[in-house]
């Protein structure tokens, strides 16, 4: 019992502060938001006995891609958004890009939905399911992430590594020395 | 209540109350050792030999205004200096301080020192660890203030620069270890070599304990790393707005880190509670004793060396200590792969 009330406790967490982020007007508190959001995911991590993930989470995502974002957003220093101007102007609210969302949206709660609906198994408890300790044991969990799956682990791998060249590429200044 | 889990609850306790000791402690141990080294006694009036200089320190901080500016982000401001010393007390709670203990007796098996034993209890505080740097980023831009901006600009920037120098290096005792456990890690380093070298970490990761070393003074922001809170260049950094209690908040939040960079670095690299001399049930005294040594070079080396220029500190942490950290990685796996073969 105390587990389903953590279970809700921390889902509905993830649940507004994901919906409190696209609200914020200042830029500053949607990336804290963000980050408690990851904070209640990487629990429920906990809760499915996969406490790897859930610190990897909170290591790569809450610690190193946040701390970014929030650098950024300083630097910046992003005035508030001025909302009435962004209504006429922003490209991004004209009717068929809204609509188009809309489809999107539509389309990624049926997907949901359809994979809840046919996952078998859900109903056991996480240590009995097939492949939990795949999850749960970080020896299991790399041997999987290097045999199993090392075509989508190097290809995402390079993918990185080529987005990181590019960015080089692009901040480099024409005529910089080294 | 069942006995047993009084007793755990009871250590979570006495470690928390160890955690604010040592805050206290260590600012009383700062101000002494900085004493001597400039050839002076130090704190000597409040107590004997300055002892409750702390208890002093903090009630006159408690009694202080507490200002905020006008400009200040309201909720943030509040915010930051609660969410720094929450992290320092909550990266603590995978690290254990000693072995199993029975009470003398009292339980029928045995209870381990230490708040909770984790499976990835390594990557557990490196990972509270590394949101400490919340606290100090939005203490800097909640002030509306270009000094503070500028100090939680710089610690976010060597913060995650020597962060990875940081976990190479103990990526490599865990690659020794074979196991994310800190107790076990500190299992794995019990007995010796010929009956007279302790078999501990240090001696087969002499370049990842000075790596350890220096990442961690960066981590924590202490001198001679200390450009968040550069005094001749920033005021006083990202606390520059800050006073009272909210003030008192983030030294406190720094020597906690202090402690748990320490606590760790003994129990990764200098076998933990295992020492000669005492029996393993009080193996906690090597432990602190352990502890201490390192806060106290951490202490030595702020007086005694002279702060770097942010572009050095910069230059240092991504061309020389995390090419070296990597060497050191992969010359480990390489030994460990070749010896287990």
């Amino acid at each position: 019992m105390p587990e389903t009330l953590v279970f809700y406790l921390l889902s509905g967490l993830a649940i507004v502060t994901s919906g409190l982020v696209i609200g914020q007007r200042n830029p500053m508190y949607s990336v804290l938001l963000l980050v408690a959001s990851f904070g209640a995911l990487a629990g429920l991590y906990i809760q499915l006995d996969a406490p790897f993930v859930a610190v990897a989470q909170i290591i790569i995502y809450a610690g190193a891609v946040m701390v970014l974002f929030l650098f950024v957003v300083m630097l910046l220093n992003a005035p508030q958004e001025d909302a009435a101007e962004w209504d006429r102007t922003h490209p991004l609210r004209q009717p068929a890009f809204a609509r188009f969302s809309a489809l999107l949206a539509l389309l990624l709660v049926v997907q949901l939905v359809w994979a809840l609906l046919t996952a078998a198994g859900t109903d056991a408890p996480v240590a009995a399911r097939a492949g939990s300790e795949t999850v749960s044991s970080v020896r299991a969990l790399g041997r999987t992430l290097f045999t199993d799956y090392v075509f989508a682990f190097e290809a995402t791998s390079i993918l990185i590594l080529v987005a990181m060249v590019g960015a080089v590429v692009l901040a480099r200044r024409e005529g910089d020395q080294a | 209540m069942d006995l047993r889990l009084l007793v755990q609850l009871g250590i979570i306790g006495l470690t928390f109350f160890m955690l604010i000791n040592a805050s206290a402690l260590l600012v009383y141990a700062e101000r002494k050792v900085m004493g001597f080294m400039q050839q002076r006694y130090g704190p000597y009036l409040v107590g004997p030999h300055g002892l409750l200089q702390p208890l002093a320190d903090i009630l006159k901080l408690l009694m202080k205004e507490e200002l905020r500016p006008k400009g200040a982000d309201r909720w943030l401001f509040t915010l930051a200096p609660i969410l720094s010393v929450t992290a320092a007390f909550a990266a603590f709670s995978t690290v254990p301080w000693g072995a199993e203990t029975t009470l003398f007796g009292l339980l029928d098996e045995p209870v381990k020192l230490g708040a909770a034993d984790v499976n990835v209890g390594v990557l557990v505080v490196f990972a509270i660890t590394s949101m400490g740097v919340y606290g100090i980023v939005l203490a800097g831009w909640s002030s509306n203030s270009k000094y503070s901006l500028l100090g939680g600009l710089r610690s976010a920037a060597q913060m995650i620069s020597y962060e990875l120098s940081y976990a190479t290096a103990i990526a490599a005792v865990i690659l020794l270890a074979g196991s994310m456990s800190i107790r076990e890690i500190v299992d794995g380093q019990a007995g010796s070599w010929f009956s007279i070298v302790p078999r501990w970490y240090v001696f087969l990761q002499p370049l990842g304990f000075i790596i350890y070393m220096i990442a961690g003074v960066a981590e924590t922001n202490r001198a001679p790393f200390d450009f968040p809170e550069a005094e001749q260049e920033l005021v006083a950094g990202y606390n520059t707005e800050y006073s009272s209690v909210r003030f008192a908040l983030f030294p406190q939040a720094e020597y906690i880190n202090m402690t748990t960079m320490a606590a760790v670095a003994t129990g990764l690299y200098l076998g933990g509670w295992h020492g000669p001399f005492l029996p393993v049930e009080y193996g906690w005294i090597w432990f602190l004793l352990k502890v201490s040594a390192i806060l106290f070079l951490y202490i030595w080396v702020r007086w005694t060396v002279p702060r770097y220029r942010y572009d050095q500190l910069m230059q240092f942490g991504w061309k020389w200590l995390f090419p070296a950290a990597v060497v050191n990685l992969i010359l480990t796996a390489a030994a460990v792969l070749y010896l287990n073969a």
